[in-house]
């Protein structure tokens, strides 16, 4: 199916949209070693945001991937994972920022990189909140998509650089009208070295809401619960 | 289970400044100065303290779970601990711990997450949320649930698998056991002793947790 819409993000982009609900939207990893860090919140009360922890402990676990909805902190299902080729995408390690960047890669600055400089997911998101009203007091605990970090038995972490082949793709499908926030920057556990650089291309595709037998919906019964509450706002 | 990291505090409650219990199910705001130390006690056991912390002198910046686990490299809090800001500044420091692990990636519980997780009918049953969007609009501070993200679990444990499973577990505290922090910014302290009545982690017998201040 063509896209409704599609745009390329370059390497250190930053990009949000309003998306209605009922849509797909699929991000696809243009070379190797992408890292897209996301944010989501209801478009129409954006105090009704992403939360990490209740999607973690509904779904029991500490990954994501297909089946999985993503829920926000008042029990709606924000947007389901419909597809995804990797099987794992990471939900702990947090976003880069100025420091974390200069840490790792370096630091390049506009004036001596023009549009090639360094920049960071923390300054991405706030710039893209600004632009919906909203601020730090709204970047709240964010997914890694295409990126992987494990705990072992003692709970030590580890990010797995080589997670992620060229043309990775992960699709969300849209619950609720969704505001939508991505910083295609870094992951802040990337290995020092050369800042990485990869398009990730956004494609925003028609699709159906969730029908009674939806993979998501029969994924867990927690999910069911989550996408009935956001049905709830259809009444 | 392993590498609980167990250390005992010498301090002596005699010289404490503040000692407070907190019941099964309320809350506890309170500001704690730089360079003091909080403890926090698990009277009865397996009582898990839900806790945010708020920079005094800007409340925007907050604790984060995320940098918190991210900066360590691991996951479970414990004593040497450092315990993170948004602005990935160190609040507090773990400075003894008898329980030897708590959690941070688990959340709070709220009457919508426990629709989700258990059933729609337990909206109404009470849950850590509303204890702290209670004790902020009681706090007269201009604390909202916009300023609410993720916390800190004293005394909960909620392991994770290499493979990527994660599950709620039976605490791995008991009576009397103890987490101690030292305070390495003035800092807010807005704690709920969790109510929540429908999984383990506080053993289906929510019960009263102590806060203990020193200079």
């Amino acid at each position: 199916m063509n896209a409704t819409y599609e745009e390329i993000l370059p390497g250190g982009a930053m990009w949000s949209m309003r998306i209605p609900r009922a849509r797909e939207v699929r991000l696809t990893a243009m070379a190797a070693g992408a890292n897209v860090s996301a944010l989501l919140y209801h478009a129409e009360n954006p105090l009704d945001r992403l939360n990490v922890p209740d999607t973690l402990k509904a779904l029991h676990t500490a990954k994501l991937t297909r089946g999985h909805v993503l829920m926000s902190d008042m029990g709606r299902a924000l947007a389901s994972i419909v597809d995804d080729s990797l099987g794992w995408h990471d939900p702990l390690g947090g976003h880069s920022t100025r420091e974390s960047v200069a840490a790792a890669f370096g630091s390049r600055t506009y004036q001596d990189a023009r549009n090639e400089f360094f920049r960071n997911a923390r300054d991405n998101f706030l710039v893209e909140l600004a632009k919906s009203g909203l601020g730090i007091a709204d970047i709240v605990a964010n997914v890694n998509f295409f990126s992987k970090v494990v705990a072992d038995e003692a709970g030590r972490l580890s990010f797995l650089p080589g997670h992620c082949p060229a043309g990775a793709t992960v699709s969300l499908r849209t619950e609720v009208p969704t505001l939508l926030v991505l910083a295609n920057c870094p992951h802040p556990m990337h290995p020092a070295g050369g800042y990485p650089r990869v398009p990730v291309r956004v494609g925003i595709f028609p699709c159906e809401p969730p029908g009674p037998d939806d993979a998501c919906r029969l994924f867990r019964p927690e999910c069911a619960r989550a996408l009935a509450l956001s049905e709830r706002d259809l009444l | 289970m392993s590498t609980l990291n167990y250390q005992e505090s010498e301090r002596d409650k005699a010289a404490a400044v503040l000692s407070h219990v907190i019941p099964a199910g309320d809350g506890w705001i309170h500001q704690i100065r730089c360079g003091q130390t909080l403890r926090i006690v698990d009277l009865e056991g397996n009582q898990a303290a839900d806790t945010f912390f708020f920079h005094a002198d800007d409340l925007k910046e907050r604790y984060s779970a995320q940098d918190t686990i991210r900066e360590q490299g691991a996951l479970y809090l414990t004593t040497g601990t450092r315990l993170m800001s948004n602005l990935c500044r160190p609040m507090l420091t773990i400075t003894a711990d008898t329980c030897g692990r708590h959690d941070t990636i688990g959340g709070a519980c709220a009457a919508e997450s426990n629709m989700v997780r258990y059933a729609l009918e337990k909206r109404f049953m009470h849950n850590c949320r509303d204890t702290f969007l209670l004790q902020m609009a009681l706090s007269g501070l201009p604390l909202t649930k916009r300023d609410l993200s993720h916390n800190i679990n004293f005394f909960m444990n909620v392991p994770v698998t290499a493979a990527g499973s994660l599950k709620f577990e039976d605490g791995v505290s008991e009576p009397g056991k103890y987490v101690e922090m030292r305070a390495d910014m003035n800092v807010c302290c807005l704690i709920s002793n969790c109510p929540q009545l429908n999984n383990p982690c506080n053993a289906y017998n929510p019960t009263p947790i102590e806060v203990v201040v020193w200079d």
